[in-house]
């Protein structure tokens, strides 16, 4: 997600066109959302080396806070060993 | 002839032959360089060029900033070597951490291409020399994604340590902060900008021949070192 202090021109004319449609008060940031499927089982290390990963090239710190979430595969939500991790940018538009 | 000057070519830059022209035009002797070799030819200043190197995929710059050239380049910049960034290339300047920062999105939302009036707020850089502090020079300017935004405490050390070399006049273009059009790093070798030298050197397809000045002050630095 862009950094509170950066200014986010996609969001401004995403909040633009939901206003124009008559979706009131929604305020929109927009960030983007990386899945990353993972060979093997999701340990620490592996996760450290996904956080490492965003840092150095997924997303630009200066201007970009992210967050790694671990979700297991559609096909196997029942194998906690078989998952995906993303790179979950708070994508969602945020309320108020 | 003069000192050998290197272009990197990525793919998807587009002014890379407009600078290797505006080298020779201003004396000196263009070296293309590729950015997937990872040597510098015996350049003794590079420039990263405009353009949408890796189509600007996931940010601009994010890609071209891992080329294999770029290894070279970090290293020669980091032992002094002058470096220029223009547009594209001044993204992939503040990717690569050599420039602090970075370029997002015009405030406007559109792309912007247009005769733009700067203030030289810095002479001191390998090639911002001949110039004087105070001047009013004119650039062409054509981005979708030059707003340049850094912390306040980013934006304190430029602006104290002098390393604010442009400022955009007559009305900011694209929200950057500060008005910043061009900064450079603390030794004043690498150089990073929106605004485009190299389409401003010809008198038939420039406004002004302002760019000339930026491959005059790195020659002559250049001269002077050897």
């Amino acid at each position: 997600m862009p950094k509170p202090e950066i200014l986010d021109p996609q969001g401004k004319a995403v909040t633009g066109a939901l206003a124009r449609l008559g979706f009131a008060g929604m305020s929109v940031r927009q960030g983007k959302r990386f899945e990353l499927e993972l060979e093997g089982e999701v340990t620490e290390d592996r996760l450290a080396e996904v956080r490492r990963a965003a840092e150095t090239l997924l997303a630009n710190t200066v201007i970009e806070t992210f967050n790694v979430r671990v979700e297991a595969t559609p096909e196997s939500p029942d194998e906690a060993t078989e998952t995906e991790a993303s790179e979950k940018a708070e994508f969602a538009a945020r309320a108020g | 002839m003069g000192p050998k000057v290197g272009v990197v070519t990525f793919p998807g830059s587009l002014d890379d032959q407009d600078a290797l022209r505006a080298i020779r035009l201003c004396g000196g002797e263009p070296l293309s360089l590729w950015h997937g070799n990872d040597t510098l030819d015996g350049a003794q200043a590079v420039i990263l060029p405009g353009g949408f190197s890796y189509g600007d995929y996931l940010r601009c710059g994010a890609i071209s900033r891992f080329a294999p050239v770029m290894a070279q380049v970090i290293k020669a910049a980091e032992s002094g070597m002058p470096v220029l960034g223009i547009c594209n290339g001044f993204q992939i300047l503040c990717e690569a951490h050599l420039l602090p920062g970075a370029l997002i999105r015009n405030d406007v939302r559109v792309f912007v291409c247009k005769d733009q009036d700067l203030r030289v707020e810095s002479g001191d850089t390998t090639w911002t020399s001949d110039f004087t502090a105070g001047e009013i020079i004119t650039l062409v300017l054509k981005n979708g994604e030059g707003g340049y935004v850094a912390d306040e405490e980013t934006l304190r050390r430029l602006e104290g340590e002098g390393q604010v070399i442009f400022r955009y006049v007559n009305g900011n273009p694209n929200g950057s902060f500060h008005d910043i059009a061009g900064i450079c790093n603390e030794r004043g070798n690498v150089v990073g900008l929106m605004p485009h030298p190299e389409h401003n050197v010809d008198p038939l397809t420039g406004p002004t021949q302002d760019g000339r000045r930026f491959f005059s002050s790195v020659s002559n630095f250049l001269a002077a070192k050897v």
